[in-house]
């Protein structure tokens, strides 16, 4: 070798060290995903050989060891849908306020930090509220409705945060354009702004619906029952639901069925991811037909 | 015939800076006043005055008078939704509303609640007639505003305007984005336009001042510094700093 | 002094409030809009009085001594909060520990190393992981951690508190990866291009310089992934072995344990409304909702303060 080009030491060990730690980090990844893919995977093949018209349809027999899982799958279906009722006009009437209308103060400020902390308290503490207010307090009952309302405001986080910031990436100029052809305030966000943040607000509907749609802690002393003989009549009765099923035969029933908590598994991670897939068709559809 | 005669306008941002000092102006209908000078010489916050449509920073004072028709329009009775409809402006990139070209130009009218189909689709006809487009996309109405190439863009955004009935139109900039083709046929354009409508012409250089000018204002730092009718402002100005701007000494 | 709609008339539309152009039909509309901005506002002060309404009054039912003592079983009147809270303290911390490596490194290699490929791939998992119910993993962690573990580690039981930690750890995970994640694509690009162009390895530059410069994004991203884990139910409920039993060591995470939320929920259906087991639950929700509103305040105060400090630096 020439002199001047000997292989620097130090450039040495720092390529090694280089080399180390990307692997290092590649490693990790892996550590956080291949987990989540087996156990995704794994439900998969366990979980379908239960799958049949009569596990969807029929109502569970011999204390849920055999039939089927239908009341649960409509129950969480019905919990699903009256979430949605409530939170979505809701959420995006706030995610409207916070991107269209509100100022920059302190009520705003206190309306974010409102915001962030209902984003983080823990589900079970939003079942203890729901039985409080809703069951007890305004008498509800056990009940859907219930369950619904306390689903609501759980989600409504996830609601408002996505509505606004799809909103704020619909550029301003759309705004002062219409506004300086005569629109009010209202006009601007009703036919220009929201019809193009539409698909990120949906996103953000349906990611916070995926959430309730699966949540056990807020319905388990608002609205559930592990067992009912027939499907609810009104917005008073209480319901069976997936996640709760999934908990009570997999905790409670002795002598239950492997195959069957598998089943019952796969059909609520097909509604779960179901809806997650949705919402990236929508991502991307949007994306594509976007004009800005 | 004065058209808007601003008196005595103070504007100050809350940030301190000035950005409209005792500007003291006529503008003529049926005419093209230029409004120029260097960047951040007060022309487009001017010009958000004259509609009341929000600016950026916040406004610390406001003072004076902006009469239009002999109307203050500072007044707080002047519903500013109305005065936009009066004085419309087109801004320096073209920005076609993500809807189609129809509803670009149907969109004011439909505000103001005019949902029948005949009446809407013959104010849209007129109203790209007069900007002259018409000829070039009357056979894709219905397509995205956004497909259409940047001097239609700019022209669609015209039209916008024009479907409002206004007396006024501003234009802030209004060729900075397009090619000198498509330049020129807006500067034709307006030459025809005068002839019934107030025209205030914020230009991107002085040669297009130049051009356009019934009336000239050369504004710098908030001052309005000069003021004179025809090109008198370009052959023989007056202030030694409309002078260097104008020789292109600085700017 | 300036009118109002002086002052207003030139800010952009989310900046005032004192100037929404509006007709007189549009009024009702806007005024409903307003509200549902506020109505969060309403709904944090809601949760707040009615915890404190029925969970409150445990402190005299209950009597300070006993919720304040060692020993949890309510049948016989001992409602002794320490060992749920140390039940949820030490499988949160073995959480985040096993959540910290796993997200922050998974977000630094999603934002700075990854090609663009592997990151559409990448993401979409880590949101399956964040949209897996709590209660799905609790039945993996029963059917197949629990078996594993206790095999594993040779333990008496599998349903113990480091279970619990793993599924938890997992939980918090894309919680950590996604808001480190954002924390690092904020970091401007010219950083990296002056510390690559120094001649920096990769690794070196996110290590010295993108890391840092990120930290604060990083550490709220920790702190809410602790606030996920301390919060969460169903999982920690179905494999900890519900053990309230006040821990002795740290050999505890290996042993069943029982923390504040699955306390409540496994005990609540069961409880007579008013009776002081119920006012005691509600009171291990205000303990609850006491932590994540300081866990999210403090989140937030350290996020926007590492901002204005690199918009500082950046000006």
């Amino acid at each position: 070798m020439e002199d001047g080009i000997k292989p620097n030491p130090i450039l040495i060990s720092s390529h090694r060290q280089e080399t180390a730690s990307l692997w290092l980090l590649r490693l990790i990844t892996l550590m956080t995903v291949l987990p989540i893919l087996a156990v995704v995977i794994y439900i998969m093949v366990k979980g379908a050989p239960s799958i049949s018209w009569e596990f969807i349809t029929a109502f569970p027999r011999n204390g849920m060891r055999e039939g089927g899982i239908w009341p649960a799958i409509v129950g969480t279906l019905y919990l699903t849908l009256g979430t949605a009722v409530f939170s979505v006009p809701l959420g995006i009437a706030a995610g409207i306020y916070l991107a269209e209308y509100a100022p920059e103060n302190r009520w705003t400020r206190l309306i974010r930090i409102a915001i962030i902390n209902l984003a983080g308290i823990p589900s079970v503490v939003y079942g203890l509220f729901g039985l409080g207010v809703f069951v007890l307090f305004l008498k509800f009952g056990t009940s859907i409705l219930a369950s619904c309302l306390t689903l609501s405001i759980m989600t409504l986080p996830t609601i408002i945060s996505t509505t606004e910031e799809a909103l704020r990436q619909v550029p301003y100029s759309f705004r002062a354009v219409s506004r300086s052809l005569g629109a009010t305030h209202w006009q601007t966000t009703w036919r220009i702004v929201l019809p193009q943040a539409m698909p990120g607000v949906l996103t953000g509907v349906i990611l916070g619906l995926e959430r309730a749609a699966g949540e056990t802690a807020p319905i388990l002393f608002t609205g559930v029952s592990f067992f009912l003989p027939q499907l609810p009549q009104s917005v008073f009765d209480a319901t069976m639901a997936l996640p709760y099923h999934i908990f009570v035969i997999s905790t409670s029933v002795p002598g239950m069925s492997v195959q069957i908590q598998y089943g019952t598994v796969l059909v609520l991670l097909f509604f779960v991811l179901g809806m997650n897939l949705l919402a990236s068709l929508v991502r991307v559809r949007a994306r594509a037909k976007r004009q800005w | 015939m004065d058209k808007i005669v601003i008196e005595h306008l103070n504007l100050k941002y809350q940030d301190g800076t000035e950005s409209l000092r005792d500007v003291n102006l006529t503008i003529a209908a049926n005419a093209i006043t230029v409004l120029f000078g260097p960047a951040g010489g007060g022309k487009s916050s001017l010009l958000r005055v004259l509609n009341r449509l929000n600016d950026r920073s916040d406004v610390a004072a406001l003072t004076g008078k902006v009469l239009l028709n002999g109307q203050n329009i500072l007044d707080p009775e002047v519903n500013p939704v109305e005065l936009r409809r009066k004085v419309g402006i087109v801004f320096s990139r073209p920005v076609p509303l993500p809807l189609t070209i129809y509803e670009n130009v149907a969109y004011g009218l439909r505000l103001m609640g005019e949902n029948r189909k005949d009446r809407l689709d013959q104010a849209v006809e007129q109203a790209l007639r007069e900007a002259v487009l018409w000829d070039e996309v009357y056979d894709r109405l219905h397509d995205p505003a956004i497909a259409i190439s940047g001097g239609q863009q700019q022209r669609l955004c015209l039209a916008r305007v024009l479907a409002l009935g206004p007396e006024v139109i501003m234009l802030d900039e209004p060729t900075s984005a397009l090619d000198p083709v498509s330049t020129s046929k807006i500067e034709s354009l307006m030459q025809e336009l005068k002839q019934r409508f107030t025209i205030i012409w914020v230009p991107h250089n002085v040669q297009q001042a130049a051009r356009m000018a019934d009336y000239a204002a050369f504004f710098l730092q908030g001052e309005l510094v000069e003021f004179a009718a025809e090109k008198r402002l370009f052959v023989f100005p007056k202030d030694k700093r409309t002078e260097d701007y104008v020789e292109g000494k600085f700017g | 002094m300036l009118p109002t709609w002086v002052s207003c008339l030139f800010r952009p539309p989310n900046e005032n409030d004192c100037m929404i152009e509006q007709t007189p039909r549009e009024r009702p509309i806007n005024l409903l809009v307003k509200a549902s901005g506020y109505s969060s506002i309403l709904f944090v002060i809601l949760i707040l009085f009615f915890l404190l309404r029925e969970g409150l009054p445990a402190v005299a039912s209950a009597d300070l001594s006993s919720l304040f003592g060692t020993i949890w079983y309510p049948i016989e009147g001992y409602y002794g909060i320490w060992p749920l809270l140390f039940g949820s303290i030490i499988v949160t911390i073995t959480a985040i520990l096993i959540a910290i490596p796993l997200g922050i490194g998974t977000s630094l290699y999603i934002s700075e190393v990854a090609p663009v490929w592997i990151k559409n791939i990448l993401k979409p998992i880590i949101e399956i992981l964040a949209g897996l119910p709590s209660v799905v993993l609790g039945f993996i962690g029963i059917q197949v951690a629990a078996p594993l573990l206790r095999e594993g580690l040779n333990l008496p039981t599998g349903l113990s508190g480091l279970t619990g930690a793993i599924l938890l750890a997992f939980i918090a995970t894309p919680t950590v990866v996604s808001i480190s994640e954002d924390a690092l694509n904020t970091v401007p690009a010219s950083y990296r291009q002056a510390a690559l162009a120094l001649g920096a390895t990769r690794w070196q530059t996110l290590w010295n310089i993108t890391l840092p410069a990120a930290k604060s994004g990083v550490l709220t991203a920790v702190m809410l992934g602790i606030g996920r884990a301390i919060g969460e139910t169903m999982a920690v409920m179905m494999v900890t072995g519900n053990a309230p039993v006040m821990p002795h060591g740290l050999d505890a995470i290996f042993l069943p344990i029982r923390t504040m939320t699955a306390t409540i929920a496994s005990e609540m259906g069961e409880v007579a409304t008013g009776s002081p087991h119920y006012q005691v639950l509600f009171f291990i929700g205000i303990i609850l909702f006491l932590f994540s509103l300081t866990i999210n305040v403090v989140a937030s105060w350290v996020s926007t303060r590492g901002l204005k400090r690199s918009e500082r630096s950046l000006s």
